[in-house]
């Protein structure tokens, strides 16, 4: 196995971005992130990005996007209707199966054209589910709850996370809700998908993010210091949600055994929990122990971009372990309703 | 620029039109006809809705066995306003129901006044549509049990239905809608302003001076944002071109035989679309000269749709040296190579 590292990470996040098409928004990200490193798309070994046509509601939208990579002539490129954790962990494996010492990821997903909580439906089951149009807070409450009557968490707990996601977004340039809030004030919330109330839902947000990876010493020549994906797995659950039980994500337990979590100490610990259930569920289904910082950067919670809020939840953890705010962090994403697939990384210092 | 980003309403709509295979196929059947079936698991419990295969082990399922149409509510939401797309005229609460004699729950909406007539726990029976095709929306939700006030609301149970006798139920068709506010983003919305004022504007590259039209605001050639927007004749040559002789439905409007064409305008890097106009179709050939011809002024709009084609110059053809060289970016500059 070689040994891949984050290097260079550029984000952007808004509540909308309405003035730019998918390509002006990104063309910026990603010479920042080959900026940051010296490199230039002709030295990337591989490149693979992540999106979704419904959230632009245009067939094959992500192949105007690669114009922004440059690939006249062709490049070497891949693209998935994922997270762009997905598009990461797909580098990497090719990182591992050729002989390529670079890496170029990106992601990035704009809501606000469309309406997710519709949108989202388009993703449930077309016989039993998707005809019902159910919206994706009300399917989340479901899950919420079953949590909440399972005893396994309190409405005064999820406020409580909903409150310190707040607080660290207020530090976060990047966040999109990032004003404080008390635990009292979050449960005087009226409640917008009951029992879920406005705080316990990710703030919708357009942007994206572009990464590069290396290996080995090409890794420590670009940057002072590397962070190293340890390990990285991810897992799906049954699309059905009648037959999973939806108060834990056993997709994420695995995903955190087969990454090597528990193998060490943790720091920190970035969640694209896109509900404070689901940070609830995913901090017990990852085994994160009360020393762990989860979510620094306030989350998913204050800035939920899809396709993208789970590469930025790697980006975060780079940063911060690359300016030495911690050795050894947990990068997670999702994908699907109530935490279906959960991918989790295990990243390292140099 | 002065003007803003452009924005217009777009709609995406497809039927989507599945075939349900047996097990769905004969659920969607029974809800026709009034019944619920769920299926036996391989460990002999019994799943509703049924799936094909068993989740917990990939084992295919047969066994259908019919389930009564009450149930018991394990867990509830309450969503706000009725959504758009809803099937229903009110808004609901969205629940999982176990039926029973069944051991997983099944996602669908409650018909309550409120969440404050919600609770775990609480019993619930189905209310059937009167008009039934085999399809989750058969259902018209549930109510719960004691409520007796619809002529609907109590349970059918039709054990007499032979589901063997009745027509199967082999796909379903579900219409997917989604409303989008669109926006081609800065360069393209550039580009549309200036066709009102009958101007073609592509965008340069920094690197390699190449110009590109549309302009997108990116250069394919650098991967790098274009440095300016450059104003360029409604004139070019054909570079590519092919005849139509088959009438397509979604454009009436085309008569065949006609010509479309790869178009290069003088001093642009790429070709773009159009259509060859006032000559016959067969007499179109490689590096003929054209012009655009636009809608009358009166008729200008912010739109692309303001050339309604290209029509012959009469001058002398282009020579086409390298043919090599269509379709690839740019004549008169180099391939480009990000630096």
């Amino acid at each position: 196995m070689k040994d891949v590292a984050i290097v260079s990470f550029a984000q952007r996040q808004e509540a909308q971005i309405s003035n730019e098409s998918e390509v002006e928004m990104m063309i910026p990200l990603m010479e920042q992130a080959k900026e940051a490193v010296g490199l230039s798309q002709r030295d990337m070994g591989f490149t693979c990005s992540g999106s979704s046509d419904f959230l632009a509601g245009q067939a094959f939208s992500f192949v105007m996007t690669i114009d922004g990579t440059g690939p006249v002539p062709p490049i070497s490129e891949s693209h998935v209707e994922q997270d762009g954790a997905w598009a990461l962990y797909e580098a990497w494996v090719k990182l591992q199966c050729e002989d390529i010492d670079t890496a170029f990821v990106y992601s990035y997903g704009k809501s606000s054209p469309g309406s997710l909580r519709d949108v989202l439906a388009t993703q449930m089951d077309p016989y039993y589910v998707a005809p019902l149009w159910p919206d994706a807070y009300a399917i989340e409450g479901l899950a919420a709850r079953m949590l909440l009557d399972s005893g396994k968490v309190s409405e005064q707990q999820l406020a409580e996370i909903a409150s310190r996601s707040r607080l660290n977004a207020a530090t976060n340039p990047h966040a999109v809700r990032n004003e404080k809030k008390s635990v009292e004030e979050i449960l005087a919330e009226p409640y917008l998908a009951d029992p879920l109330r406005p705080s316990d839902i990710g703030a919708i947000a357009d942007g994206g993010a572009a990464m590069v990876l290396a290996t080995g010493d090409r890794a420590r020549s670009l940057c002072e210091r590397p962070v190293w994906i340890r390990g990285i797995d991810h897992r799906s659950d049954a699309h059905t949600l009648g037959v999973r039980d939806l108060t834990s994500a056993m997709s994420a337990t695995i995903a955190a055994e087969k990454s090597g979590v528990g193998a060490d100490r943790i720091d920190l610990a970035e969640l694209a929990a896109p509900f404070t259930t689901s940070e609830a569920v995913l901090t017990e289904a990852l085994g994160l122990g009360d020393g762990v910082s989860v979510n620094p950067s306030g989350g998913a919670l204050a800035a939920n971009t899809m396709m993208a809020a789970g590469l930025i939840r790697f980006g975060e953890i780079f940063e911060r372990i690359a300016r030495g705010d911690g050795d050894r962090g947990v990068a997670h994403a999702t994908s699907g309703r109530c935490l279906q697939q959960n991918l989790v990384a295990v990243l390292e210092g140099e | 620029m002065p003007e803003e980003v452009l924005q217009a309403p777009l709609v995406l709509e497809y039927p989507f039109t599945g075939t349900t295979g047996p097990v769905v196929g004969r659920f969607l059947t029974g809800l026709r006809e009034g019944v619920v079936l769920g299926v036996r698991r391989s460990d002999g419990t019994v799943m509703c809705p049924p799936l094909e295969y068993d989740p917990a082990d990939a084992s295919p399922l047969e066994e259908m066995v019919e389930l009564p149409q009450s149930g018991e509510v394990v867990s509830w939401s309450w969503g706000g306003p009725r959504r758009e797309q809803q099937p229903f005229d009110q808004p609901v609460a969205w629940a999982l129901i176990q039926l029973d004699g069944a051991d997983t729950p099944m996602l669908h909406a409650v018909l309550v006044d409120g969440p404050e007539q919600m609770s775990t726990g609480m019993r619930v029976q189905i209310k059937w549509r009167d008009e039934r095709e085999g399809h989750i929306t058969d259902i018209c939700g549930f109510v719960p049990e004691s409520d007796e006030t619809g002529p609907k609301t109590a349970s059918k149970t039709s054990t007499t239905v032979d589901l063997d006798s009745v027509e199967a139920v082999q796909s379903v068709r579900t219409p997917i809608r989604l409303n989008y506010s669109y926006t081609p983003g800065r360069a393209l919305s550039e580009y549309l302003y200036a066709m009102k004022d009958k101007r073609i504007i592509g965008d340069r590259c920094g690197d390699t001076g190449q110009v590109f039209v549309p302009p997108r605001g990116v250069s394919p050639v650098a991967g790098k944002a274009t440095i300016e927007t450059v104003d360029l004749p409604d004139v070019g040559y054909v570079e590519s071109f092919n005849i139509t002789r088959v009438p397509i439905a979604t454009r009436p409007d085309l008569e065949p035989p006609y010509c479309s064409a790869w178009i290069v305008l003088d001093g642009a890097s790429v070709g773009f679309m159009g259509l060859v106009i006032n000559c016959e179709p067969e007499s179109v050939r490689l590096g003929m000269r054209v012009r655009a011809v636009w809608k009358p002024d009166e008729e200008l709009e912010v739109s692309a749709t303001n050339i309604l084609g290209w029509e012959p110059t009469g001058e002398a053809d282009e020579v086409i040296a390298d043919i090599e060289r269509i379709g690839r970016v740019g004549p008169q500059q180099k391939r480009g190579s990000a630096s």
